[in-house]
């Protein structure tokens, strides 16, 4: 093993990377930092562009198909499930699909045998019958599991929506593999590491201990498949990737081990591109390959991102507005060190939007810092204002708690790749818990099935009187948080315990290290509308209206208040309050596997769904409208421009929702400034008047 | 000291050099019939609603300056000089505090026997955006209701007084879509050694709405938008105009 790690790590300076899996400090010895700026990209090659465009065929198939363009109704996917599948063979650079022919969704009953039947049913196929039945009757699921524990009161809050988006019928994802492991140690040298590992779990067989032996040798397992899976596209992964193709190569094949595997709510890439900058640098300075070439590998790799798919229900793609697959990678960012962790390979992976053209997938997310080369700021200006297709997250804010080798899974979530993982936890709606504290825990809309208000949390003191009085709405509001924060957690903890052990992500798990962080991630909806609603009751009068059940159903707002959104400390303070007392509430609570409880308000979505099952709140919002996404500020009631609209939520502070505070912003470039034809600055007339003396 | 304000804006691009505060005093005499914010056109003394003080106008300048990248703040309207005293202890306080001033302004109340003010406003202004409606005098009577003369004055003062200007001129298709005019404007600008920029506007229909809201006939009314060329054109006739007066003054020497 030693002489092929020698020849496959020939150029590259040595260090405790050699010794440890530690893929972080190979790039730290090896990078390139670069300052300059976009000129040096190359264009499409003649073979990406024919491929890209039998790939826009397919998708234009795929569409007039009703969407989907072929199923796996039989053949269960697994990491080696399928036999070698390829676009088009002899123009592929990069191979590898989820099943045998591109764009075939993928068979993935683990989670949940009834939502693979619906995928499958909602495009006129049917899940193989024998399938079925060995998923109902010889292998449980995680869903089949979940719903054996759930308590009466679980069941109730997810019907009524103020739990919702639980992962309980689908792969939770949000867990990021360290896909470079593969590429930068072959898969040998992992399984060695994964035995040491399991060697070393030994001593009294507590349950905690059995558990952690059985899910080592499901990873060893997990690495073994990879390796199969590998050899079917005639590669030998065993060994470390040996020139820039192949490190791309091996990193995405780990990559689709892990979406052959799991169908999880996120699938995120990591942060590769400058991991694979070194592979691609060592390449070019030995004369062995080209820029057009580095590009085109870049370019076939992003493609085959581009075609993840799922196999999923009209009900899963309404709650995300789509069908995302959250493949997420991270450019940028600085190093701890100071130097810029952007490399030329950050401006070839953002270059394919303009190569292959805009696209939501992968989702590319630039760590932003303050500090970053100013010629790539600019680029990334330059193609946000072109494309509209990137996200930015503060990299300066992130890198304090995470260092700077971490990654962000689904859209805001951040870990150190392949040291910490994520418990999805979807979200609670705290704008109808706020409507629960004012009915004393009764649903405000009426039960679709028996045609009355459901009792769902605890039978509280309802408000009473005409007008809404904010101490005593305040006083009721943390009551009923206190108990839905509870419940949350422990139905997240049935739902953790349930997925460990029916649909464990063997093969992702396999590219971390022994010992993981587990961050159990919570989340808010509906911020901007409690915040308000409070601010309203506070600052105006809310007049209650009742329904014939004696159920405030609705409420008359008199006078104005201030809103969140505008800066204004008199309601963004309350924002926090929420946000402070929730996240704290959280906190007191058990949290499966020693998971650092996080929260997060990122609804980007989904807010659309959330605000459909809310009824009408104080603030003046009507029942069905959407809720804000994320952290946003109600639509229109922003009303200084957008940097108090951001203001007000930079308030919320970060510590109380790591998991991520999302912001969606929107903006005509013309508001961005001026179009530099129209607008002649820096004129010097000195210097004309000088010029012109001369002629 | 109080001042009534219309409103601000948190994060303005195009009122002068990277992301500004901006905020829209209440009052002008002017009547620019393409007046895109005829709300801020006059001061009921009777509102206190819309009061503000400086400490209240710069803290909220502080919530947001993290966002505010090489920029400032501008006072814009209405017109800013019709509550000139206001506005003069608005730019010195946030002088002090090392803010960037701009000033938006039509320039219509300067008076040469006002110059005592207006040099301790300029002593605290670090740019003006002097938006000359028309250079022609009847035309810019009939545009605005109000003579150019003092306009053309006061660019000459700040000339003089060497003060950063930058010259704004909105390209209205049938009145200042011009080419004699644009030269014309282009040849008195050429003048100004404190040019250091020129802002070409087309002229746009958003306005129109807020007419019809408040009441009021639109004057414009069936008057296309300026598309994008035009207004390149009418910059490069402008700019035409700048070099002919260059070239004059070189010859006078």
């Amino acid at each position: 093993m030693a002489e092929t790690m020698a020849k496959a790590w020939e150029g590259f300076v040595g260090g405790a990377w050699e010794k440890t899996i530690d893929v972080r400090d190979f790039i730290q010895k090896n990078y390139t930092p670069y300052e300059g700026d976009e000129s040096f990209l190359a264009g499409p090659t003649e073979s990406t562009t024919k491929l890209w465009s039998e790939v826009m065929d397919l998708f234009q198939k795929e569409r007039e198909n009703g969407g989907v363009l072929d199923m796996d109704t039989k053949l269960v996917s697994t990491v080696d499930s399928h036999e070698a599948g390829y676009i088009d063979k002899d123009l592929e650079t990069i191979v590898g699909l989820q099943t045998d022919k591109p764009l075939k969704r993928s068979l993935q009953p683990f989670g949940g045998i009834r939502m693979a039947e619906e995928a499958c049913k909602a495009y006129g196929y049917e899940v193989d019958p024998e399938i079925t039945y060995i998923f109902t009757h010889y292998r449980k699921t995680h869903n089949e599991g979940v719903f054996d524990v759930y308590t009466p009161e679980m069941r109730a809050a997810r019907h009524n929506a103020i739990i919702t988006g639980l992962p309980d019928a689908y792969g939770r994802g949000r867990i990021i593999g360290d896909y470079r492991r593969v590429a930068l140690y072959g898969i040998d040298r992992l399984i060695e590491d994964k035995n040491y590992q399991k060697a070393i779990t030994s001593g009294t067989m507590t349950e905690e201990k059995i558990r952690l032996r059985e899910e080592l040798a499901d990873q060893i397992k997990a690495l073994k498949a990879l390796k199969n899976m590998a050899k079917k596209y005639g590669y030998d992964i065993s060994v470390p990737a040996t020139n820039a193709k192949e490190a791309i190569q091996w990193t995405y094949f780990a990559y689709l081990g892990a979406v052959k595997d799991q169908n999880g709510a996120a699938m995120s890439l990591g942060r590769t591109s400058t991991f694979l900058d070194i592979y691609i640098q060592r390449d070019l300075d030995n004369g062995t390959l080209t820029e057009e070439q580095a590009q085109e590998y870049i370019d076939h790799f992003i493609m085959k991102l581009r075609m993840v798919k799922f196999a999923r229900t009209p009900e899963y793609n309404a709650l995300f507005s789509g069908d995302p697959q959250w493949v997420t990678e991270s450019i940028g960012g600085m190093g701890i060190d100071g130097r810029t962790l952007v490399t030329k390979n950050s401006f070839r992976y953002l270059h394919t939007l303009e190569n292959l053209g805009t696209a939501p997938e992968p989702n590319l997310t630039v760590l932003w810092s303050k500090r970053l080369p100013k010629a790539f700021k600019h680029y990334c200006a330059k193609l946000s204002i072109n494309t509209s297709s990137f996200q930015y997250e503060n990299d300066d804010l992130m890198r304090v708690t995470h260092g700077d080798d971490y990654a962000i899974a689904c859209c805001v979530s951040s870990m150190r790749v392949g040291k910490e993982m994520q418990f999805f936890g979807a979200r609670a709606n705290l704008a109808k818990c706020l409507l629960y504290a004012i009915n004393g825990g009764v649903d405000e809309r009426l039960d679709a099935k028996t045609g009355k208000h459901n009792q769902v949390g605890p039978k509280y003191r309802p408000v009473e009187g005409d007008y809404l009085d904010y101490d005593d709405v305040m006083a009721k509001y943390t009551d009923m948080m206190t108990w839905l924060a509870k419940l949350y957690v422990d139905t997240l903890n049935c739902i953790h315990y349930m997925h460990d052990k029916y649909c464990y992500e063997a093969i992702q798990m396999a590219l971390h290290d022994r010992d993981v962080k587990r961050y159990f991630a919570t989340g808010i909806a509906g911020m901007s509308v409690v915040a308000d609603s409070l601010s309203a009751i506070k600052y105006a009068k809310v007049k209650c209206i009742r329904d014939e059940y004696g159920v405030v159903t609705d409420f008359e707002v008199e006078g104005d208040f201030p809103k969140y959104g505008n800066n204004d400390d008199r309601v963004d303070s309350i924002a926090v309050e929420i946000l402070d007392k929730f996240m704290d509430m959280i906190r007191s609570n058990y949290c499966y596997r020693g998971g650092v409880p996080t929260t997060s308000i990122l609804t980007i979505t989904s807010n659309v769904v959330y605000g459909k099952k809310t009824g009408n709140t104080p603030d003046g919002r009507k029942k069905g409208q959407p809720l804000a996404p994320g952290a946003n500020p109600m639509h229109g009631r922003d009303t200084h421009g957008a940097a108090a609209s951001m203001a007000s939520v930079a308030k919320l502070p970060w510590k109380n929702a790591q998991d991520g505070i999302s912001n969606t912003f929107t903006i005509i470039p013309d508001a961005l400034g001026k179009d530099s034809k129209v607008f002649a600055g820096d004129i010097d007339i000195a210097s004309i008047r000088e010029e012109m003396e001369k002629q | 000291m109080e001042g009534h304000i219309h409103s601000t804006e948190s994060f303005g691009t195009v009122d002068g050099p990277g992301i500004r505060f901006v905020i829209f005093f209440q009052g002008c005499p002017m009547r620019c019939q393409y007046c895109h914010n005829p709300d801020t056109w006059t001061i009921d003394n009777s509102n206190t609603e819309n009061l503000r003080s400086v400490e209240s106008l710069l803290k909220e300048y502080d919530g947001i300056k993290e966002f505010l990248h090489d920029g400032g703040i501008t006072a814009t309207g209405g017109e800013p000089l019709v509550q000139m005293e206001f506005l003069t202890e608005l730019f010195e306080t946030a002088k002090k505090k090392g803010i960037h001033t701009c000033l938006d302004t039509s320039g219509i109340l300067f008076r040469q026997e006002r110059r005592e003010e207006f040099d301790r406003l300029m002593a605290v202004t670090d740019l003006v955006m002097l938006d000359i409606k028309h250079i022609d005098d009847t035309e810019h009577q009939k545009l605005t209701k109000q003579s150019n003369k003092h306009i053309l004055e006061f660019a000459e003062y700040l000339n003089e007084k060497g003060v950063p200007v930058w010259i704004r001129h909105v390209v209205v298709p049938t009145i200042t879509l011009n080419d004699t005019y644009l030269k014309q404007l282009g040849h008195f600008i050429g003048g100004l050694d404190n040019l250091k920029a020129l802002d070409v506007l087309p002229y746009h229909t958003m306005g129109e709405v807020k007419y019809e809201n408040l009441g009021i006939d639109y004057p414009l009314k069936g008057i296309p938008a300026a598309t994008k060329e035009q207004a390149i054109h009418a910059k490069q006739v402008i700019f035409e105009g700048i070099k002919e007066r260059i070239r004059e003054d070189i010859h006078k020497k």
